[in-house]
């Protein structure tokens, strides 16, 4: 162990930014405080960021380091493989983006001593998470991550939304983490040694492993948002402040992810075949869920939370994948739908981070997040504007930008399905397929609306129309992502190439090298049964459309006049006449919502020459709420009520009571065999 | 090496200069078909000409978004269209994209048509983006199915390979392409606004989908998307015609003699697609946006179908 080994270089980060954590509790008083934080913030993730980089592309071994901090007998391990240096990447790229945009943007808070002193706790903590290599370590430094970003939810804790976000958020996160440390209880067994290394050599009998399955499932896919666990998703992530938004859903959902893979693929062993078959239907239900729940919303930023939601699914819908052909033993096909669900990890934190950017440069510029009111900003926001446009095209999976590159090997996956044995998975998978494809293209419409609505038409209300560009720091965060964006899509050989040091751990092969193909197209498998260039499709289509505008403009005409809309004749005056997104959703509204949300539409026409307005009120159900959530709620407000009772007995029945329990403990520990 | 190249490039200006035809003669024979005289064939390119040499008038409310998506739209679908064997297998670019990337172009450029039904801020425009988005949001998953039975029974989404082994007697005849084939039929119509879905010759307001979106566009921004629209309608005429009626195409590497008997070949299925694409728009009425769903939504249900089919009938 060297002090310059990159995992001993991330601790001492970690440990700099926990430093910060506490100096910012002062330095948050004055006024340059919040960009002095923020640029170390923004430093020390870069430095992580170099090391994550350097071990994931080096290919050097793993490294690890044991600290004599915590519980005597345990210790803390952290260590630093493939797969904890990819999502090292993910994590300090997200934070070091947000870092940069909250120089900016940071500049506007309010109260700048409820988020200073929890932000880089925050991006610690998730550190800590993706290099734990001790269930222990685990466990504390998810906990503290859970934490830091409730006290982050909680910084604008005078809106009554948000404390009601809060609280749902800690009773979920609560609930995840006894599940996580079930999960752990029953991977280190009567022995208790709770080193990943040795949890790794034991050998689980195949109910305990199942037992291990769901409970890791319910505990990373509660922090993930996996349907029907994702209810605090939504409320939490717009609560907090937008870079915060950006890290919570675009990079602490995937530290969740990484739990689960490491679980999952690498602490248990070998799965059994019907794992899969658990996966692949909540991830299925979860994307097209997760996508119908955003067309439904007008908050911009709750819209994106949603879509993480639907993101999350994806993710687990290529891991279930992964997980079906690892348990027949086609490891290179395991590793084709593994590489993809990672691949497509990625491309999420890059979008969904610019996405909320974008949506805290308009918060910021205009106080709305409520896409009603806004329009129109593509003409005062037109940066802003551009990189939230290829944002919501990359999150849309259109080519040639990232999002489709990782749906698209997906796909390739899914079509590989008939080679499985099982007859459940045949038909399985290629049903995911289909739900796939229908959240993508609901995803596509969810955001020609998102973009829509917010930024193209007519300003809707004064804030809109009175927009201002956003900062410098702001602007420059978004720019690196959405280019970003555009180099996953065209060049995605060389991120694939990177991730095969994971898929070679933990799915058993890896995929084939896509550097060496020529023109730097992407072959899955081989030329002839499918490929795709993104560069190439890219090129393509900008010669022609630039051919096109030039020979248009040179031959024909290239005269522009300005006039009034036309509008088949019927210009209306008023912005409102224009479509918000309840109306623009209205269609899709009626194809899905009437039987998942039990949508109903009434209208309230009065009377001809009545002078008050016509209404239309959407009553809209949430399913998962309803079905899950309102019994528990109730039958908890039902037993406090109950247990009410107890606070008002007399001293005799106290007393009985205490004895009866007493009787009642020593009784069962003598009958425990 | 240059002969590929040769070949390709054809393809992109065979594409590009009949598309208006096909458009002219789907028109035609409509007009025949309903007793009318009907406008020359070459209607189209006229059109196309004469509203490229006209000033564009611009909404004042219309952003930069607003001029780059024509060209956008234009070269998506070029693209698109030019990597869809027509005479010929096997050219020089087609692994650049294999099928599921020329739907995704395909929407892609719908994406941007969306956004620029949005962008004046006019209730009709609109009106045409959610519906249209609407429509794409069942139709492109039932390609997406489509695509899947094709892809499992030939064993590639590379749609040369796919002609090839539609061409060879291994095919066989199955009930999930024929279920496949209807569900493409019922998506091309979809997603070229004919009849029933929309009506490409409306101007009735409430009826429209793709007229509503491009209602504010003039001038060389409304020819390139008409010619747009036109090689969408011709792609998918050739898509359809190079996976279930692949005969004729000339093998990679041919002569020119095989070359000239693809073309002919190629010439002959798009009439027969225009006819019949006229014969069915002709005979049936348009039906009401809130039917389209039930439309679409039996595609998509056939191609789910198709697609489970193939596991449970190996050969039929």
């Amino acid at each position: 162990m060297t002090l310059l080994a990159p995992t001993v270089v991330i601790l001492v980060c970690t440990a700099l930014l926990l430093v910060l954590a506490v100096m910012a509790v002062a330095l948050g008083r004055i006024r340059i405080g919040t960009s002095v934080i923020y640029s170390m913030c923004f430093a020390l993730a870069l430095v992580c960021l170099l090391c994550g980089l350097n071990q994931l592309l080096g290919g050097t071994s793993a490294d690890s380091v044991a600290l004599p901090l915590g519980l005597p007998w345990i210790g803390a391990r952290f260590r630093m493989d493939a797969l904890s240096a990819f999502f090292v990447v993910v994590v300090d790229l997200g934070a070091a983006a947000a870092s940069l945009f909250a120089m900016g943007y940071g500049a506007h808070e309010r109260a700048p001593l409820r988020v200073l002193p929890f932000y880089p706790a925050f991006l610690a903590g998730m550190n800590l998470v993706v290099l734990a290599d001790d269930a222990f370590s685990f466990l504390l430094a998810w906990e503290f991550m859970s934490l830091s970003s409730w006290a982050l939810v909680m910084a604008h804790h005078r809106v009554p939304d948000n404390v009601s976000a809060g609280y749902v958020y800690l009773v979920m996160a609560s609930f995840g983490t006894l599940t996580l440390l079930l999960t752990f209880g029953l991977l280190a067994g009567p022995v208790g040694d709770y080193a990943f290394a040795a949890i790794r050599a034991g050998h689980l009998s195949p109910t305990l492993a199942a037992l291990v399955l769901c409970l890791a499932v319910v505990g990373t896919g509660s922090k993930a948002g996996i349907v029907p666990l994702h209810v605090w998703l939504p409320l939490a992530h717009p609560a907090a402040p937008s870079h915060v938004s950006a890290l919570m859903s675009g990079v602490m959902t995937k530290v969740a992810i990484s739990g689960f893979v490491r679980i999952v693929f690498d602490l248990i062993g070998e799965p059994a075949w019907w794992w899969s078959i658990v996966v692949l239907t909540l991830a299925g239900i979860t994307c097209v869920m997760g996508v119908l729940y955003a067309l439904m919303q007008h908050d911009l930023k709750r819209l994106l939370a949603y879509h993480t939601v639907e993101n999350i699914g994806i993710i687990f819908i290529a891991l279930g994948i992964a997980l079906a052909f690892k348990a027949y033993g086609m490891a290179w096909a395991a590793a084709l739908a593994f590489t993809a669900g990672l691949l497509h990890v990625f491309n999420h934190s890059l979008f969904k981070s610019l996405l909320f950017f974008g949506a805290g440069a308009v918060l910021n510029s205009t106080g709305e997040r409520d896409m009603e009111h806004l329009g129109g900003l593509i003409h005062r926001m037109p940066q802003t504007a551009f990189v939230f446009l290829i944002g919501c095209a990359a999150i849309s999976a259109l080519p040639p930008l990232n999002g489709f590159v990782s749906e698209w090997l997906i796909f390739q996956a899914i079509l590989l399905s008939p080679q499985l044995p099982s007859w459940g998975l045949k038909f399985l998978v290629p049903a995911v397929g289909a739900l796939l494809a229908l959240s993508a293209t609901l995803a596509a419409a969810c955001f020609v609306k998102a973009f829509g609505v917010t930024f193209l038409g007519r300003a809707r209300s004064a804030a809109a129309s009175a927009a201002r560009e956003t900062d410098p720091f702001s602007r420059a965060a978004m720019f690196a992502f959405a280019a970003l964006c555009l180099i996953a899509g065209i060049l995605p050989g060389f991120f694939i190439d990177a991730l095969a040091p994971i898929a070679q751990a933990l799915a058993g092969d890896r995929m084939p090298a896509q550097i060496g193909v020529e023109w730097l197209s992407i072959v899955p498998i081989a030329q002839s049964r499918s490929s795709y260039n993104g560069l190439l499709v890219f090129l393509f289509m900008v010669i022609s459309g630039a051919l096109a505008a030039s020979a248009i403009h040179r031959l024909a005409s290239d005269k522009l006049r300005r006039g009034p809309a036309w509008d088949c004749g019927y210009p209306d005056a008023s912005p409102v006449t224009q479509y918000t997104a309840s109306s623009f959703a209205q269609p899709i509204r009626r194809v899905f919502g009437s039987v998942i949300f039990r949508a109903r539409e009434t209208v309230e026409m009065p009377p001809p020459a009545a002078p008050q307005p016509a209404r239309l009120t959407v009553v809209l159900h949430d399913p998962v709420w309803e079905a899950f959530y309102a019994p528990v709620a109730i039958g908890v407000g039902l037993a406090a009520d109950r247990l009410n009772h107890l606070q008002f007995l007399t001293i005799r029945q106290f007393l009985s009571l205490v004895f009866a329990a007493l009787v009642i403990l020593l009784l069962v520990l003598a009958l425990w065999p | 090496m240059i002969a590929d190249l040769t070949v390709q490039g054809a393809q992109m200006l065979v594409v590009l200069l009949l598309a208006p035809l096909l458009t002219g003669l789907v028109r035609k024979i409509k007009a025949r078909m309903l007793r009318r005289a009907g406008p020359p064939v070459i209607q189209p390119y006229r059109d196309l000409v004469r509203l490229m040499r006209k000033e564009v008038v611009l909404a004042d409310t219309a952003s930069w978004l607003f001029r780059v998506i024509p060209y956008f739209i234009f070269a998506a679908t070029w693209v698109a269209a030019s990597l869809i064997p027509t005479f010929r297998t096997g050219l020089l670019f087609s692994w650049s994209a294999d099928l599921i990337a020329i739907i995704a172009l395909l929407g892609s450029a719908r994406f941007a048509l969306a956004l620029a039904g949005l962008d004046v801020g006019t209730s009709f425009g609109g009106i045409g983006s959610s519906r249209e988005v609407m429509i794409a949001s069942l139709a492109e998953p039932a390609m997406i199915m489509i695509v899947f039975t094709l892809a499992l029974t030939v064993g590639s989404t590379q749609l040369s390979t796919m002609a090839g082994y539609m061409a060879s007697p291994a095919v066989g005849l199955r009930v999930s392409l024929a279920l496949a084939l209807v569900a493409l039929i019922m998506v091309a119509i979809a997603e070229n606004a004919r009849i029933p879905v929309d009506n490409p010759a409306t101007h009735l307001e409430l009826t429209m989908v793709h007229e509503a979106m491009v209602l504010e566009y003039s001038g060389r921004h409304l020819a390139l998307i008409e010619l747009s629209a036109a090689l969408k309608l011709l792609l998918y005429v050739s898509l359809i015609a190079c996976l279930f009626a692949p005969w004729g195409m000339a093998a990679p590497g041919a002569g020119m003699g095989a070359l000239a008997v693809g073309t002919l070949a190629y010439l002959g299925k798009i009439a027969a697609g225009g006819f019949l694409l006229a014969l069915l728009e002709t005979s049936i009425a348009k039906m009401r946006v809130f039917r389209v769903p039930e439309f679409l939504g039996a595609a998509l249900m056939l191609g789910l179908l198709a697609t489970l089919l193939l596991f449970v009938s190996r050969s039929l």
